[in-house]
């Protein structure tokens, strides 16, 4: 059995416009995009049960003929999901508006802050119990005062000590 | 013996219920959680009965007496107990740690008289998911987990879970479009969405066909279980719930699509010809996932990564193809529902203490509450996976199945998931250092967590510790379970006794016995078109 051409091209038409849409930044117009998707996804089933034929009641048609009435069943249940969630982004897209008069979908700040930091070359966190006294390891030991070093006073951070640490080594 | 099948429609049919029960009782808060609690713990005590039952064969139940493949039908097998059993427990104590917090904060962080019905309805959508011999059923299963889950996750509708929900709720129903598609497919191709009967009918339609269904359904379980590329969502919505809502996700939400795609694989395309793809989506969910996880500063994206991330360990199992590969997938994935979920349950405590979930801004919480800090490391660790904890046995099994395979993609695989599990190390023991070592900006004052909190958590990592002390018969309880998703016979003759129906009672089921047989066989050949006249015969029956 080769498909109704006319439910094949219009489930072609809704993806489409579906997809597209789907890809805006309003959430009004992802919704549509979703409804459409959504119908052009419940045609395809329509194809999928095969051609139409008479009402499916046992007794009154012959088995030969009926309509398979499964696929309607699965469309229905899937039109009522759609329905409902329809109305919940709606609802959603409501309430971004009366939050932010939009309701375009925003991008994550952390993400952001993140991706940023990334591109400069610097780190989400700082570690400030490693890195606060100096950045040379050799700085660090000549800041450090030694008990066996006699007399000789603890140079503060900071100094240029790499001459004085590099006698001590 | 007893039949015990009645049982098997419990874990959906009571959180639905006292879903409605727990709306009725809106102005009674005190009732509403009474409702709940008891339900949940009905949940669990089923759960665990059909875990020990399920082990003699699977128990199949055709809802309202209608035959299988007419009728829906529910099947607890091994695989569908366990997993059953593991989110019951986990979705009991973040019930009652949400109580707990309930009472703490006043309704502001979660308005009381929504939360209980939601959260009860993604309990039966999680349960149905799970339990479901039906892959029509499996979606609407989804829906409701997923209805539910946005309602929880933009509780309170503020600015910053607006916005969250968004992301969330279109690549949700994107993912829904995408299953829906796929539903739509297979039953022009096979006349069927009845697991056990596609699992009959499906290797007799052209194999070319059968890819395109397989690709269809990976990708939209993929999108639901977070597997990179699908996974940028993840991060992005989770973390900005309320703590409990996204330690439930966090568990559940993923694994749901994780257990899908293992029905699917194991039942319906045994013969694995997406193996090689699923090995590299799982390599890349694992690596890109923890360097997400490395570079964050925030405590609960850092775990949303390491969630992703650790998706690809059990997608790594499920595309192994081998018995060893399964059963380390199934016992990760009841490893990981736990530990994750304890995880975000302390980090919500870790943010009650810390005023913060910045990692630059916590600091010093191991003197402020020194138990918080043993609550964090246990779980932390076994996320890890550091010997004895299940986290390692989870991953030492699924590293000896990849190197039993020995191709070099495998190795490749095995080597990739030892690197992740280190930098999951480093990115959890910088979190644990900086979360409750550092010198903090500014000195908190003491508090007191509430033992409601602190007992559901604890008693999480409590559980999670139980996995590993009784890792021996649960491990061999997955090998029985990946035993019979290799052999596949079990479950099909379990739903379908004699090839062609269930147990159920349909009118004309003798009639349909009678000249059904060459009807069925002209069903099967006819298949690759579309609707053929066996199948309009079978749902003939709904109707009448």
């Amino acid at each position: 059995m080769s498909p109704n051409i006319v439910l094949v091209v219009a489930i072609a038409a809704l993806f489409t416009v579906g997809v597209y849409l789907l890809l805006e930044r309003s959430l009004s117009r992802v919704l549509i995009g979703v409804i459409l998707l959504g119908n052009g996804a419940n045609l395809l089933f329509l194809v999928a049960g095969g051609a139409a034929g008479r009402p499916p009641i046992v007794g009154a048609t012959p088995e030969g003929q009926m309509t398979d009435p499964l696929p309607q069943a699965m469309v229905l249940t899937a039109i009522v999901i759609t329905l409902g969630l329809s109305a919940f982004l709606l609802a959603m897209a409501y309430r971004s508006w009366q939050l932010h008069r939009h309701d375009e979908v925003q991008d994550d700040v952390e993400d952001r802050r993140i991706a940023r930091l990334a591109a400069i070359d610097e780190r989400a966190t700082t570690d400030d119990d490693t890195e606060g006294t100096g950045s040379r390891i050799d700085e660090e030991a000549a800041s450090i005062r030694d008990e066996t070093d006699e007399g000789a006073p603890a140079r503060p951070a900071g100094e240029p000590a790499r001459t004085a640490g590099e006698g001590e080594r | 013996m007893t039949d015990w099948t009645w049982l098997v429609p419990l874990p959906v049919v009571v959180p639905l219920s006292a879903a409605g029960l727990a709306l009725a009782l809106y102005r009674r808060p005190t009732l509403q959680r009474v409702v709940s609690v008891v339900a949940l713990i009905v949940v669990v005590l089923v759960s665990a009965a059909l875990l020990v039952l399920a082990d003699d064969g699977p128990l199949v139940v055709d809802v309202g007496g209608w035959a299988a493949p007419v009728g829906i039908d529910l099947v607890a097998d091994r695989l569908s107990a366990l997993m059953l059993t593991v989110s019951a427990t986990v979705t009991l104590c973040v019930l009652l740690y949400s109580l707990a917090q309930g009472q703490e904060d006043d309704e502001e962080s979660a308005p009381i008289s929504i939360f209980h019905p939601t959260y009860l309805v993604l309990t039966a959508g999680v349960a149905n998911a799970f339990l479901s011999g039906d892959l029509f059923n499996i979606y609407v299963g989804f829906e409701i987990l997923l209805a539910a889950s946005f309602v929880l996750l933009t509780l309170g509708g503020t600015r910053e879970r607006i916005r969250a929900g968004t992301i969330y709720v279109v690549v949700a129903l994107l993912s829904s479009i995408l299953f829906l598609v796929a539903l739509a497919s297979i039953y022009a191709a096979t006349g069927t969405v009845n697991l056990a009967q596609l699992a009959i009918r499906l290797p007799e339609i052209d194999p070319g066909v059968r890819l395109v269904l397989q690709v269809l359904l990976i990708l939209a379980f993929a999108i639901k279980a977070a597997v990179f590329p699908l996974s940028a969502w993840l991060p992005d919505s989770y973390p900005t719930a309320p703590a409990p809502v996204t330690a439930v996700f966090a568990g559940l939400l993923t694994k749901v699509g994780v257990y899908a795609i293992i029905r699917t694989q194991t039942l319906l395309f045994p013969e694995g010809r997406l193996d090689d793809v699923l090995m590299w989506a799982a390599l890349a969910t694992m690596v890109i996932g923890i360097l997400g996880a490395v570079a964050q500063d925030d405590i609960k994206r850092l775990l949303s990564f390491t969630l992703v991330s650790h998706i690809g360990y059990m997608v790594f199992g499920i595309a192994l193809a081998t018995d060893a590969g399964w059963t380390a997938a199934i016992y990760y994935v009841a490893h990981h529902i736990t530990v994750q979920t304890a995880l975000f349950l302390v980090v919500g405590l870790v943010e009650r203490a810390g005023g913060s979930t910045s990692l630059t801004k916590l600091g010093g919480l191991a003197k402020l509450a020194p138990v918080l800090a043993i609550l964090f490391f246990v779980p932390a660790m076994n996320l890890a996976g550091i010997p004895p904890l299940s986290g390692f046995l989870g991953k030492l099994g699924l590293l000896e199945a990849g190197v039993q395979v020995g191709t070099p993609l495998a190795y490749v695989l095995v080597v990739g998931s030892v690197v992740t599990s280190l930098l999951t190390l480093y990115a959890l023991v910088k979190a644990w250092n900086k979360a409750f070592w550092q010198v903090p900006e500014e000195e908190r004052p003491p508090v007191r967590l509430p033992f409601g909190m602190v007992g559901p958590a604890a008693a999480l990592i409590v559980f999670g510790l139980g996995l590993t002390v009784a890792a021996g018969p649960l491990y061999a309880y997955t090998e029985r379970a990946a035993d019979a998703l290799t052999e596949r016979t079990p479950y099909v003759e379990a739903v379908l006794p004699d090839g062609k129906r269930g147990k159920g009672v349909s009118v004309d089921v003798t009639e349909e016995a009678a000249h059904g047989g060459e009807a069925g066989e002209a069903g099967t050949d006819a298949a690759g078109t579309s609707g053929s006249a066996a199948v309009r015969t079978d749902v003939a029956e709904v109707g009448g």
